[in-house]
């Protein structure tokens, strides 16, 4: 063959992998993007505030964590065709099935209550009054879920989560120092030494990378988009390209808030917003809409998590292939959680600070449950057959869950009682 | 169940009543857990049952001193 047919039959051949990849990427990459959901983008704000460039090396050592993770959902639920709560209740039982479904339930009605805050936050950035923005945003969510095709759902959702690289460009707009970049963030280093503030910081950046939302959203979207065990390297790759977009995502907005707010005292991404809106409109601007594209689609994930989980356990039809007189029960979840958490948020003097708090804590009673039910299930020959964990896989997932529940149980014990930072 | 639809009313009653029978049914279906009960696996519930009692515990303590 000569070059050029060399050539051409190796473009055609990517065209053809890349097309298959469009076919079924969905679930990794809107699972990983929705990662960095409200709170997740205030966490990397706040860090690139405080510590510069100096954290972004540990935010590289989160892709692995992210991908290794959030990999065992995707076999876990082309396997066994069933959502993670289902799959607790059946192999473990009605009383960690109840457990690990009504913290879900509690976990996720809380996150999504901190979802609004963002989007409503970020959206009074440009005089748009709440009340305004939460009726938007549950109009746009019903009207996403409403049309009856997985397939559509998650297309709009990958167009939402491609919104979420506005801190790419954005991380231009400040014209960083490269080098700096570089020199500063790529060597692991624990910047004004390892003390209690840095330890939180670090503990907070964990926790926001893997939420107990996250396995059962992916797993249920693996199954209700159909995926088959001869899918699954595809669904890897895609739960790779968006553990990597992920990272990115963060690492740009830390360089961003690294660069023009270093130094600077800030408690959230709405305030970093506002703070650079007022001498560069063009950069604040993308922080806001970042901001508030996070929160809309961290909502639409978590509040999607938890109607697939209760049409799973309660036996309802629960697919958003099915239209609303199908699965009535599962659409009334969905709006359910959507109108209650936007409510709270418009409620005076209600307490959104103690919310979201509240959110951190409970959320390290779910997760060690989730992730040890996941290694368990994994390893388990009856349910996974060839598919179930290699002792490579088992050393790499069982040392990073065993870091993530001590980390995020710190995390949590650390925001119950903030003096022991001291 | 004759006694809850008399005190909460007719239509009230039986949603309850429902809601009831259907947890019943998931708890009956769901008795027995798939998963074989080895060494392991009960090393790791056990761990998940302190560590939650543990984390009980703490929350509660908190919630005491922010009382007291």
């Amino acid at each position: 063959m000569d070059i050029g047919s060399t050539f051409f039959y190796k473009y055609r051949r990517f065209i053809k992998t890349l097309k298959i990849y469009l076919l079924l990427a969905g679930p990794g990459l809107i699972v990983m993007l929705a990662d960095n959901d409200a709170g997740g983008i205030t966490t990397y704000t706040v860090t690139g505030a405080k510590y510069g460039y100096g954290l972004i090396w540990f935010l590289l050592l989160l892709l692995p964590v992210a991908y290794i993770v959030q990999e065992m959902t995707v076999r876990l639920g082309a396997v066994t065709k069933r959502g993670h709560a289902e799959a607790i209740f059946d192999a473990f039982g009605s009383f960690w099935g109840w457990f690990s479904f009504l913290d879900l339930a509690l976990v996720n009605w809380l996150t999504l209550v901190t979802e609004f805050i963002g989007m409503t936050a970020a959206l009074a950035i440009f005089h748009i009054p709440p009340a305004v923005t939460v009726i938007l945003v549950s109009i746009v969510m019903m009207l996403m879920v409403l049309q009856g095709k997985y397939w559509t759902w998650e297309k709009i959702a990958i167009l939402f989560a491609a919104l979420n690289i506005i801190y790419i460009p954005a991380a231009f707009l400040v014209h960083p120092s490269v080098g700096e970049v570089l020199s500063i963030g790529l060597i692991p280093h624990f910047p004004g030494g390892f003390n209690g503030t840095l330890f939180f910081f670090l503990m907070a950046n964990i926790g926001t990378t893997i939420a107990p939302w996250m396995i059962f959203f992916q797993q249920s979207a693996v199954v209700d988009k159909g995926m088959k065990e001869k899918d699954i390297p595809w669904g890897q790759m895609d739960t790779l390209i968006g553990s990597a977009f992920t990272v990115l995502v963060a690492i740009f907005l830390v360089v961003v808030t690294g660069t023009v707010l270093y130094g600077v005292e800030v408690e959230s991404a709405a305030q970093a917003a506002s703070i650079i809106m007022t001498t560069n409109p063009w950069l604040g601007t993308c922080i806001a809409i970042g901001l508030f594209n996070a929160g809309f689609l961290g909502a639409i994930c978590i509040s999607l998590a938890s109607s697939w989980a209760f049409g799973e356990v309660f036996g309802w039809a629960h697919s958003l292939n099915m239209k609303v007189h199908e699965a009535p029960w599962f659409y009334t979840c969905y709006l359910f959680a959507l109108v209650t958490a936007g409510g709270v948020v418009l409620v005076p003097h209600a307490p959104l600070v103690l919310i979201t708090l509240f959110v951190q804590v409970i959320a390290v009673t779910l997760l060690p449950a989730a992730l040890v039910f996941l290694i368990l299930l994994l390893n388990n020959e009856e349910i996974m057959g060839k598919y179930r964990n290699s002792t490579l896989q088992n050393i790499a997932g069982t040392g990073i869950v065993v870091a993530i529940i001590v980390l995020s149980t710190l995390y949590g014990i650390t925001t119950l009682f903030p003096e022991l930072l001291t | 169940m004759v006694m809850i639809e008399t005190v909460l009313g007719h239509r009230m009653g039986s949603v309850l009543r429902g809601w009831t029978e259907k947890i019943t049914e998931i708890n009956k279906k769901y008795k027995t857990p798939r998963i074989r009960m080895s060494r392991g696996v009960k090393i790791a519930l056990l761990f998940l049952r302190i560590y939650l009692i543990l984390l009980v515990l703490l929350l509660g303590y908190k919630f005491w001193t922010l009382l007291t």
